[in-house]
């Protein structure tokens, strides 16, 4: 099991090592200790492997993950698990701005509270947060699933795609084109699902309100232009 | 960018650590601003005393004999001490005005960086390491301060653009981020009396609310009304002589960690630069929401 200690060793050995995991390793547990906020920690590893952060981290750590499960135990840094394809990557405290930002795929689980700009842009990702999220939440988000379990602050959804947003508590506003949309069985079985994989417990589907496009912002309209 | 730090003490027996841990806390900020740095410190107060810090381009012109010309010619003992292209004058309180003045005819290539009971402020260009090396910051003791390193975007790369500003007696600001009303700002506080030393937007937030608490409000109440009145980004992390406060914008895209524990209330830009501080692994930390004052005052807990 590799032990990468970054008090002493440099981030660069950590994620060149992730970057060399070849089809059929064997050693796929890495350890990753004294991270001290340091950024890019675990970025962009390409294989099924699993790595332990053992403490809080700075900027962008587990970008562009792919396949790897990655916990980091401690709060992340604003753009945790950015541009993530495939693979998980949960946060069992808080994570900064923009968590799972353009996230193409894969699973991210905030387990305290994220802040503002949570799945901007997300284009597949899964996305749930055990706490809140901060304002302007899954702006522009094209599709996937955001989860919240407390409450979301303003703009939530503001110029929303296809993405799904479930949120149990309070919603400060919705941006614009982001309306309440009805709960139909198929999104109680999508969230319970969600709600499984990502270790919540005692939590029912029918907690949830869904939002979701309003879709009068696709096509130019000048009907529409005060919604912009 | 800009990188931001601040260190307010709750436990007194942290206070001769003030300077150290808040040098450590820049440094590690130093790659979010490689062109100024600088310091405020909150020290121990003279009562009866108050203290300017000056700076000077031509510090072996300016500064050998400025304590006794300023004394010729205010007729109050002025005491000199000498930090590298800074020095600290310490003056019976009645007479701090008189000696400011004093000092435009007597030494006018010294600016004044801040004056108050309490505060002491050196700011240079260059690398934080460097900045409090050459000014001795670590070995200072105090209650509270703050530190800042600019990546310039508003205005020169000088000692006078560098942070923190300081616009009122014990009062200064850093500030991360750019403001869009600021030269608006600063002609309508221009109208009401404010001076301006340079051409920077931290410097007329600095002066906004110096001139909202000369108007009575407290550093809180001022805070507030910044939200409604800066337009931009900031992250302001602000000192009194007894309080430490932080805002920023309703936008919040600059970055902000803080971490209180029962000794102290820290800021950073990043959550790396509290790694070192004692009992972090304990503390509460936690990202302050937009558009919320954060406000502690030692006058207000004792």
């Amino acid at each position: 099991m590799p032990v990468f200690d970054l008090a002493v060793a440099p981030l660069r050995d950590l994620n060149a090592a992730l970057h060399a995991v070849g089809a059929g390793a064997n050693d796929t547990h890495f350890e990753v200790v004294n991270p001290r906020g340091h950024h890019a920690v675990a970025v962009g590893a390409d294989a099924p492997v699993t790595i332990a952060v053992r403490g809080s981290v700075g900027y962008y750590c587990a970008g562009m993950n792919a396949e790897a499960a990655i916990t980091i135990h401690g709060s992340a840094g604003p753009g945790v698990a950015e541009n993530m394809m495939s693979g998980t990557v949960v946060v069992e405290g808080d994570a900064s701005q923009y968590a799972g930002a353009t996230g193409r795929g894969g699973l991210l689980v905030i387990k305290g509270n994220a802040a503002s700009r949570c799945g901007i842009s997300m284009k597949g990702i899964d996305i749930v947060v055990h706490g809140n999220i901060g304002h302007m939440s899954a702006f522009m988000a094209q599709s996937g699933n955001l989860v919240v379990l407390g409450d979301a602050g303003e703009a939530l959804g503001d110029s929303l795609y296809e993405a799904r947003l479930f949120v149990r508590g309070s919603v400060k506003s919705l941006g614009a084109d982001c309306i309440e949309k009805e709960m139909r069985p198929e999104h109680h079985a999508i969230l319970a699902d969600l709600l499984a994989r990502a270790g919540v417990e005692g939590v029912a589907p029918s907690e949830f309100k869904r939002y979701g496009s309003a879709r009068k912002l696709y096509n130019f309209n000048i009907d529409n232009v005060d919604a912009y | 960018m800009c990188g931001i730090v601040g260190l307010f003490l709750k436990d007194k027996s942290l206070e001769p650590e003030l300077g150290r841990l808040l040098s450590d806390m820049l440094i590690t900020m130093t790659d979010r601003g490689p062109d100024s740095a600088g310091i405020a410190i909150y020290g121990a107060e003279a009562p009866g005393f108050a203290k300017i810090t000056v700076q000077s381009p031509d510090p072996a012109r300016d500064f050998p004999g400025l304590d006794a010309r300023l004394a010729a010619v205010t007729g109050v003992t002025v005491d000199l001490a000498v930090k590298d292209t800074h020095a600290v004058l310490t003056v019976p309180e009645a007479s701090l005005d008189a000696v400011r003045a004093a000092l435009v005819t007597v030494a006018p290539t010294v600016r004044v960086m801040g004056a108050g009971a309490s505060v002491e402020i050196f700011k240079e260009v260059g690398l934080p390491r460097q900045v409090v090396e050459r000014f001795g910051i670590a070995a200072m003791a105090g209650s509270h301060g703050i530190g800042h390193t600019r990546m310039a975007t508003e205005s020169a790369v000088t000692t006078l653009g560098a942070h923190p500003f300081s616009t009122g007696p014990d009062q200064c600001l850093v500030h991360n981020g750019s403001l869009s009303n600021h030269n608006n700002l600063r002609r309508e506080l221009k109208r009401v009396g404010v001076a301006f030393e340079t051409e920077n937007d931290s410097e007329v937030a600095a002066a906004y609310l110096t001139a909202a608490m000369r108007g009575g409000k407290d550093l809180g109440k001022a805070l507030e009304g910044a939200l409604a009145d800066l337009d931009g980004f900031f992250t302001f992390v602000v000192g009194t002589r007894s309080g430490f406060g932080v805002l920023r914008d309703p936008i919040a895209c600059k970055p902000a960690v803080m971490a209180e524990t029962d000794r102290y209330v820290a800021f950073g830009s990043e959550y790396r630069a509290l790694v070192n501080l004692p009992g972090i692994e304990e503390a509460r930390i936690w990202e302050p929401e937009p558009a919320t004052v954060y406000f502690w005052d030692h006058a207000k807990a004792a």
